[in-house]
């Protein structure tokens, strides 16, 4: 045993080093912001990289956003064909958007009234970045990353989504090569709606599986 | 992507497969909570860089084979709660798989319907 005096929490236990309530946390964001700047600087100063293309990606990120999955999830729900497409090999049949997918393939899983997926990466932040922009805080959190695995019906009852014991719940790791989009359940009472009507019920939140689309 | 892979994939849709439970040191894509389980081949994903020699700077060749692999949740976790039909799939590189007795017993077709 160290000398070093244990912390404690109000309950007397001891604080684990690494959690999310420990200080270590804001150390460890001021040590990787630290080792991504020197990083930066030195791929910079050996021509690996200019400065002009760290700010060009960071614009081309911020240009993405949750609407351009919004577009296709609308199209796959006024378009059969392209559905059956999207379904079948997600990378191929978005070429017709002109998204680029990076080096990941993609991955569109589909809701039914039997059937209902999430997506987690239980390793980091795996996410359809060019698809639905960066990710949220939750989904990168520690919490939701661990949860969602081993309890996903009660992560997803916090997120106001209640699943009848006979829906079978689909959690899908993102943990390597593949992107994943959810294709939501298609709200009633939207017949005969277009392409563009339908994207304004896709939220962010439906498309990575812990809610249904917005009800018109 | 250029590379070569000397082998044909060695599974298919609807194989069992069992992964390898072990825990060499450096960088892993494959989480602890799915060492030694058993699951099925969703489908096979195609060749990618071995991230676990890419991570370090290596050229990642040769490709790996990469599969969907799908799990019920009752077999991962022990004390799980929420349907029969619940089921986890995560991908998992070729060299993580071990044959786990042939093709899906016909119970475990069931999750994929």
């Amino acid at each position: 045993m160290s000398d070093k005096q244990v912390e404690l929490n109000e309950h007397g236990h001891e604080l684990l080093a690494y959690s999310d309530d420990s200080r270590h946390d804001v150390d460890e964001a001021d040590h990787y912001v630290l080792m991504a700047d020197a990083i930066r600087d030195l791929l910079i100063e050996k021509g690996v990289i200019k400065a002009g293309d760290v700010r060009e990606q960071l614009e081309f990120m911020d240009s993405r956003s949750e609407e351009i999955g919004a577009q296709i999830i609308a199209r796959a729900w006024a378009n059969a064909d392209f559905k059956e497409r999207l379904l079948a090999d997600g990378s191929e049949a978005i070429k017709e958007f002109d998204i680029p997918m990076l080096d990941a393939e993609l991955v569109v899983v589909e809701n039914t009234d039997t059937v209902h997926n999430m997506v987690v990466c239980t390793l980091c932040s795996c996410y359809p970045r060019t698809i639905l922009g960066m990710p949220p805080d939750w989904y990168k959190s520690k919490t939701y990353r661990s949860r969602s695995v081993n309890e996903p019906r009660a992560v997803l009852k916090e997120f106001g989504t209640e699943l009848a014991d006979d829906v079978a719940v689909r959690v899908h790791d993102s943990n390597a090569d593949m992107r994943y989009l959810v294709l939501p359940v298609r709200p009633e009472g939207t017949d005969g709606w277009s392409e563009a009507e339908l994207a304004k019920l896709v939220s962010r939140d439906s498309m990575i599986g812990v809610s249904p689309a917005r009800a018109p | 992507m250029t590379g070569d892979v000397v082998t044909e994939p060695l599974f298919k849709t609807g194989d069992q497969v069992r992964i390898h439970d072990s825990n060499p040191p450096g960088h892993r894509r494959t989480p602890d909570y799915i060492k030694g389980k058993i699951g099925i081949i969703e489908r096979y994903c195609g060749r990618f860089v071995n991230p676990e020699e890419s991570a370090y700077g290596f050229d990642g060749l040769p490709l790996r084979h990469l599969y969907r692999v799908r799990f019920d949740q009752a077999h991962i976790w022990k004390d799980y709660d929420g349907g029969a039909g619940d089921t986890l799939d995560i991908e998992m590189y070729e060299h993580w798989l071990r044959p786990a007795g042939g093709s899906a017993p016909k119970q475990k077709k069931a999750i994929f319907q």
